[in-house]
């Protein structure tokens, strides 16, 4: 189906790792201001189509168009050379919260959500850290400021790397699995965050297991499969019986048969 | 012969002004390892093939040659290339050297434990290849060297005494000459050696203290 005013197109976008094929030929759209979920088993390819719209890793072949900026064309891996200096740009424009959170050690909470807005848009100390702060408040985390990661738990953690991904007030957040590595009973906190940022409107893209939120939040649901889109769509006609057979296998092994029970 | 160290205490003044001079060395050649190292170290991490293999070859031959060689090799050769120096720049210039290279080796170890994804969050944000060098691989690989390095510049008091060779006037020279005068050479390395294994508990000690104060940046589980 055609989306009006998408945030995130991708076209025949084929990803190689020697003669591995992780994405081939895909076809991508993620609506503007929306929430688009990315679904599929583990080896699917679906955290290196995010991880390609994010920039971290160069497709082999096709197109991707953010926010109506092209990049590529690629070809055999080769595509049109960008400057440092505009690939900057536009990675600011992109926030990503990854697995692992990636927090960087050194710094406090509030270092880390500072950073960017010192060193990228160089606002002075006091302007960035001001900001900083507004932004831990959002993830509910301003009394934390002055931890270090380690001094935080994985909840905690993965939310200042929500804000740290917010501080440049990106146009669309890309989400890797954000609530994998955490324990299931911190993992409502941070999904909570992310419904609070889908009410704001902000475009976003979601690869995750939480079958449950995919269903409530999503407004947009890509399920892949040996690195090729099997489905898309809004969840009721992606969860619309009679199920794709291979839909109905994935949620039957990679998910708790009582979260794929509340579908029905 | 009797050994009796108040043979020493007339010239205690004078082996306090060596150890003033062996701790000056010391803490400007370990500042000079430091920043030489790391250029080193970032030199060979981002400057190509043919940098990396001009610096890794220096590493190389500092580290597989004596020091008191490399010591003789500036102050006695450098003068047939148009390098005279005295003995106190000279000293210093070698024992820099040395310990930049031991050090650069120690930074290029931490700066590859730094976990990938760490850069990749920071180039997510839009940050300069220098910017993330500068604010976080390198600051987070200090960190990380830190009971390495330490124990570089532990190693570091130590090679000073070798800088008595060419009559620089630390604590080794200042006490040999005590020997020369006395003929009571026991007693003058006894207090000597003590001289410098307080100094080199003090320096790690501040090590393990800076460690301990930095254990909040140790990384996540």
């Amino acid at each position: 189906m055609r989306l009006p005013n998408p945030a995130v197109t991708a076209s025949g976008l084929t990803k190689r790792f020697g003669t591995t094929e992780v994405l081939q030929k895909i076809d991508f759209s993620a609506p503007s201001g929306q929430v688009t979920c990315l679904i599929g088993p583990s080896g699917s390819g679906k955290s290196t189509l995010l991880r390609c719209i994010a920039m971290l890793e160069q497709p082999t072949e096709g197109t991707i168009t953010i926010d109506g900026q092209p990049l590529g064309p690629w070809q055999d891996g080769i595509g049109p050379a960008l400057s440092p200096a505009r690939r900057r740009v536009m990675r600011a424009g992109i926030g990503v919260v990854f697995q692992q959170f990636n927090l960087w050690p050194h710094m406090t909470a509030l270092g880390n959500v500072a950073e960017a807005l010192r060193t990228v848009r160089r606002l002075p100390r006091a302007e960035a850290e001001a900001r900083a702060i507004a932004q831990l408040g959002k993830v509910g985390l301003a009394d934390r400021a002055g931890h270090y990661p380690s001094q935080l738990s994985g909840g905690q953690q993965q939310r200042v790397a929500i804000a740290r991904a917010l501080a440049l007030e990106p146009k669309l957040m890309l989400f890797d699995e954000p609530t994998s590595s955490l324990d299931p009973e911190l993992t409502g906190e941070v999904l909570n965050v992310m419904r609070g940022l889908a009410a704001d409107g902000i475009s976003m893209i979601v690869v995750s297991h939480e079958i449950g939120f995919v269903a409530s939040v999503a407004s947009h649901i890509v399920f892949l499969d040996h690195g090729r889109v099997v489905l898309s769509g809004p969840p009721r006609e992606v969860f619309a019986r009679p199920r794709h057979p291979r839909l109905t296998q994935f949620l039957e092994t990679h998910v708790d048969v009582e979260a794929s029970r509340l579908l029905q | 012969m009797t050994f009796d160290p108040s043979v020493v205490i007339p010239y205690l003044p004078a082996m306090g002004r060596g150890a003033l001079v062996t701790i000056g060395l010391w803490l400007a050649g370990l500042l000079a390892s430091i920043l030489l190292g790391l250029a080193i170290a970032v030199g060979r991490l981002v400057g190509g093939k043919a940098i990396n293999l001009a610096l890794g070859t220096l590493v190389q031959v500092i580290r597989g040659t004596p020091f008191l060689i490399q010591l003789f090799l500036l102050y006695f050769g450098g003068p047939r290339i148009g390098l005279t120096l005295d003995e106190l720049p000279a000293g210093l210039m070698a024992l820099s050297l040395f310990g930049a290279c031991y050090m650069s080796e120690v930074f290029r170890t931490g700066l590859r434990a730094i976990p990938r994804s760490h850069i990749e969050a920071a180039e997510s944000v839009g940050m300069s290849r220098w910017q993330i060098l500068r604010r976080i691989t390198i600051p987070e690989m200090l960190v990380l060297v830190l009971p390495a390095g330490t124990n570089i510049a532990v190693g570091l008091i130590k090679e000073t005494a070798v800088l008595s060779i060419i009559s620089v006037p630390e604590l080794t020279a200042v006490t040999s000459e005590i020997g020369s005068e006395t003929y009571a050479f026991v007693e003058a390395l006894t207090t000597l050696s003590l001289c410098y294994w307080a100094l080199v508990e003090i320096c790690s000690r501040a090590g393990r203290l800076l460690e301990q104060r930095l254990a909040s940046f140790r990384f996540a589980a």
